[in-house]
């Protein structure tokens, strides 16, 4: 078969990381093209660089597409020929129907005016070849996910699709719904086409891909034949396959007898669609001075366990309890989750954790604010010293404490996030991908500062999707899979192989 | 032999001042252009009108003019800053000044009385519209637009179309009274003059003190001889001010009520921990939540104090105009969101300053009024007013940009 899309040597390199470096991808014409990898790993990155989303010339290396050399400026330029992608977040807008999404941007009109008839007629067809049985008039809110993914691919196919590239299609899907898109696909690769599937899901790649590229770390490390057979440990092993050098303080065992924080029996319900219980029955426990990790994919439902925790802040109709010190704890809001010792470092800082207009100054004590103020009134000198004591300690780059936190870069601002949690003073310490999007020089302090807690006395539960960081920073391991914790191991026991066979295992037994 | 070579540094020293002075200033021009703005259109006024706009009368009546449009920009620059607005002051304005006329002239209740029922009134009516909003989340432009058409219904019905008057003597001094001279001299009101030397000097011992403190945490801080310039100009205007109105009837009593609204809301929210969490809560609400903040009651509240501070402006216009009439307050609302904006504060929240929103209420005041003295049509005044509105938000925008 003919190569269909070839990039050769892709680089690219935001400031300070280098998110790709020399990364080639061939696809034959016809097939479908496995990218698997960790998250972070560059997938998604590639793939904005072969859609143009990152234009031409702010990467090196060539995209070759049918036999030519191309320069894609933008989405709109790749899409002229042929390449669409469809997004793990969906892009439908809720509240227009099916026909409308569908030619959103590439109106079937003429001189600016719908042709109605024509644009639900196309639609209709475009409905009956990707199998959804519902009127082109329908709204998409009134559809559920699975069907929604259906339109998202009827859209693509309304643009002359030669390359279809879906980013986690099935990662909200349910099981019938995942393998009938599967079989969708299959049905689409027989008529000829092409697709290149992201995922995590093995065993929907061992079904459906004849090549799989493997990245790690922003290089392809491997291209796999499926025809010739290929076990899922090989797979696993060359996503995770890296060795873990000097970049984690070293581990002292801090762990005391007292348990700081234990959850029994906790759920937690979708607050929209309140059938799905997107933390199902979770118990754990952490013990002061001890560092617990919890690993998963996205989407396992880690951060809605910690935001639920973290007074009541994501979430609905949420059972089960807390207790701390020996008696149960009261968490039902924010003031009294920090009152009980509580604090939440968020995975998204910009949206939850600063107020980015503001400087490092006033950001800092803003969980603790009575204690820089004299009766209601701030103390700005007290606040001054409190800021500078935590720029000095946590070496937070700055040029002075009046700098405002948008202007600081996200492993700094990242810090400031953590002062201000840090001086809260919490007895058990959450921390959400605390070193998501920051250099490794970065990373390393902030592993220090989590060590130093626990060397103190603190608890401290880090949720991370990065398993080197788990294992590196960690005592006690619990995995995360759909809700459910379902393995627990110690660090010292624990493998990057055993933590994604445990969240294998448990999606094939679930399903 | 020149100065400079015998003592190069004292001159090396007041260049290097300068230097960074200008360079603080180019730094925050968003803080002060504004107030830099005023002046300009003061001086042109001063100029245009031969005098007229500076002539202790003119300045008086500047002042009770504008006091209850200053008065309601206040509670709303705290509700612009929450990330909200209220489209209802004006109509609560109008409504509150009806029910002052009919307790007052129709029920013979005693005004003190009435007054203290008006602004309770008025803080419930925050309340109602700031629960919605709160706890209920239903954008408060909708809310407040509602409550704009209520009110306006209300006042119209308490009023049954008619305008009800005249107050009695004592509640008409709230507008129209002038603190009594205690030292009875000639043709100046000396103790109106006194009150103004002093405050000027205790916000120059203040803003001093600050300073010092602030030296010794080693705080950054103005460079010495912007800190003087400014502080200095402060000063003097003070002085030159209460000096003017002296000079006329001496400090109106609304005068007082305005400055000592202005000095305590801009201690509550630059100083206080209340302030600090409303900005916090307009900057970024979902971080303010999590960082154990009460989001929900600080709205609620916010609203209640713009309800508050509503009533009070309706007590003052209503005393001023000497009657309640149906009209009263009809478009206000936009004079006082106008005079917020105009002084810095962002449509998205978490930004803008007390001082900053008066000076905005007085730069549409003394346009208005000095517009008028130059017999230009109302047509032109209100175009003209929209431009400003209108250059002053995009001088805010690109300097952010830019900054």
């Amino acid at each position: 078969m003919p190569t269909i899309l070839e990039m050769r040597g892709i680089t690219k390199e935001f400031p300070g990381v280098k998110a790709l470096n020399n990364v080639s991808l061939s696809v034959e014409e016809g097939e479908i093209h496995a990218l698997v990898g960790e998250n972070g790993a560059g997938k998604s990155t590639l793939m904005k660089v072969l859609s143009g989303v990152y234009p031409h010339g702010s990467y090196s290396g060539d995209i070759v597409f049918d036999g030519e050399v191309r320069a894609y400026r933008g989405i709109r330029d790749s899409e002229a020929d042929g390449i669409i992608i469809i997004h793990q977040e969906l892009a439908l807008i809720p509240l227009l129907s099916i026909a409308e999404n569908i030619f959103l941007g590439n109106e079937r009109a003429r001189g600016g005016i719908i042709d109605w008839r024509r644009t639900e007629a196309r639609a209709a067809e475009l409905l009956e070849q990707v199998g959804l049985r519902e009127s082109p008039k329908t709204l998409v809110d009134d559809l559920g996910l699975g069907k929604q993914q259906l339109v998202e691919i009827a859209k693509a196919l309304s643009k002359d699709v030669r390359l279809m590239i879906l980013d986690e299609p099935t990662s909200s899907l349910n099981e019938t719904d995942s393998r009938k898109l599967l079989d969708l696909l299959l049905e689409f690769k027989a008529k000829g086409m092409t697709s290149i599937l992201i995922s995590h899901k093995l065993n929907e790649i061992s079904r459906v891909a004849d090549t799989i590229t493997v990245i790690r770390d922003g290089a392809a490390v491997s291209r796999l034949d499926c025809a010739e057979g290929i076990s899922e440990g090989r797979i696993i092993r060359d996503m995770v396959g890296r060795s873990l050098d000097n970049r984690f303080p070293e581990r002292v065992a801090h762990a005391r007898e007292e348990t700081a924080l234990e959850v029994r029996n906790w759920t937690v319900r979708h607050p929209i669609h309140s059938e799905r219980r997107v933390v199902d029955d979770v118990s754990f426990h952490v013990k002061r001075g001890e560092v617990l990790g919890i690993a998963g994919l996205m989407g396992a439902g880690r951060t809605e366990l910690a935001m639920s925790l973290f007074g009541r802040s994501w979430g609905a109709g949420i059972e089960g309890e807390a207790w701390i010190g020996g008696a149960r704890a009261d968490l039902s809001t924010v003031r009294r989750a920090i009152d009980a010792g509580l604090a939440y470092v968020t995975e998204d800082r910009k949206t939850y954790g600063l107020v980015l207009d503001d400087t490092i100054r006033r950001n800092v004590p803003l969980a603790k604010l009575e204690a820089v103020a004299d009766g209601l009134v701030v103390n700005r000198n007290r606040e001054a010293e409190v800021a500078e004591r935590y720029r000095k300690r946590l070496n937070i780059k700055s040029s002075s404490i009046e700098q405002e936190a948008v202007n600081l870069s996200g492993g700094n601002q990242q810090k400031v996030v953590l002062s201000k949690w840090l001086f809260a003073d919490p007895d058990i310490l959450i921390l959400d991908e605390p070193t998501r999007g920051i250099d490794v020089g970065a990373k390393f302090e902030i592993y220090t500062v989590i060590r130093d807690l626990a060397a103190s006395g603190k608890a401290i539960i880090v949720i991370s999707s990065e398993m080197p960081e788990l294992l590196g920073v960690t005592d006690r391991l619990y995995v995360m899979n759909e809700g459910r914790f379902v393995a627990e191991m110690a660090t010292e026991e624990a493998s990057q192989e055993r933590i994604m066979t445990a969240i294998i295992k448990s999606g094939e037994e679930a399903a | 032999m020149t100065q400079a070579s015998t003592n190069p540094g004292s001159d090396g020293f007041t260049a290097s001042q300068a230097k960074a002075s200008w360079s603080f200033l180019r730094g925050h021009l968003r803080e002060y252009g504004i107030l830099f703005a005023l002046i300009a259109i003061m001086v042109f006024f001063q100029i245009a009108t031969d005098g007229i706009l500076l002539k202790p009368i003119n300045l008086t009546n500047l002042v009770l003019q504008n006091s209850y449009i200053v008065i309601m920009a206040i509670g709303m620059l705290l509700v612009i800053v929450s990330g909200h607005i209220d489209l209802s002051v004006g109509s609560v304005l109008g409504f509150v000044g009806a029910l002052a006329a009919v307790m007052i002239v129709q029920w013979d209740l005693p005004y003190l009385l009435a007054a203290v029922l008006c602004l309770a009134a008025g803080a419930l009516i925050g309340m109602a519209q700031g629960f919605w909003v709160a706890y209920f989340r239903i954008p408060s432009f909708i809310v407040t637009l509602a409550g704009m058409l209520v009110f306006k219904g209300l006042t119209l019905w308490l009023l049954a179309g008619q305008s009800v008057g005249p107050f009695p003597a004592q509640f008409q001094l709230i507008a129209s009274g002038f603190i009594p001279d205690i030292f009875g001299a000639e043709g100046l009101n000396l103790f109106s003059l006194v009150i103004g030397l002093v405050v000027a000097t205790a916000i120059l011992a203040f803003a001093i003190r600050t300073r010092m403190s602030q030296a010794k945490t080693g705080a950054p801080t103005e460079p010495f001889a912007f800190f003087a310039a400014k502080h200095g100009l402060i000063f003097v205007a003070l002085v030159y001010m209460s000096w003017l109105m002296a000079g006329f009837r001496g400090l109106p009593n609304v005068f007082i009520v305005m400055a000592l609204l202005i000095a305590i809301y801009s201690f509550v929210t630059s100083r206080t921990t209340i302030g600090r969490r409303i900005y916090a809560i307009g900057g970024n609400e979902k971080a303010a939540t999590l960082s154990g903040i009460n989001s929900q009651r600080l709205v609620f509240l916010t609203f209640a104090n713009m309800g508050m501070l509503a009533a009070l402006a309706g007590l003052v216009f209503a005393a001023r105009l000497n009657t309640a009439t149906p009209k009263a307050g009809v478009s206000f609302e936009l004079d006082v969101i106008a005079a917020v904006f105009i002084g810095g504060a962002s449509m998205a929240g978490g930004v803008g300053t007390v001082v900053g929103a008066v000076i905005g209420a007085f730069i549409m005041g003394v346009m208005n009024n000095g517009m008028s003295i130059l017999g230009i049509g109302i047509d032109w005044q209100q175009c003209i007013k929209g431009l400003v509105l209108l250059a002053a938000v995009i001088f805010d925008v690109m300097n952010k940009k830019k900054g």
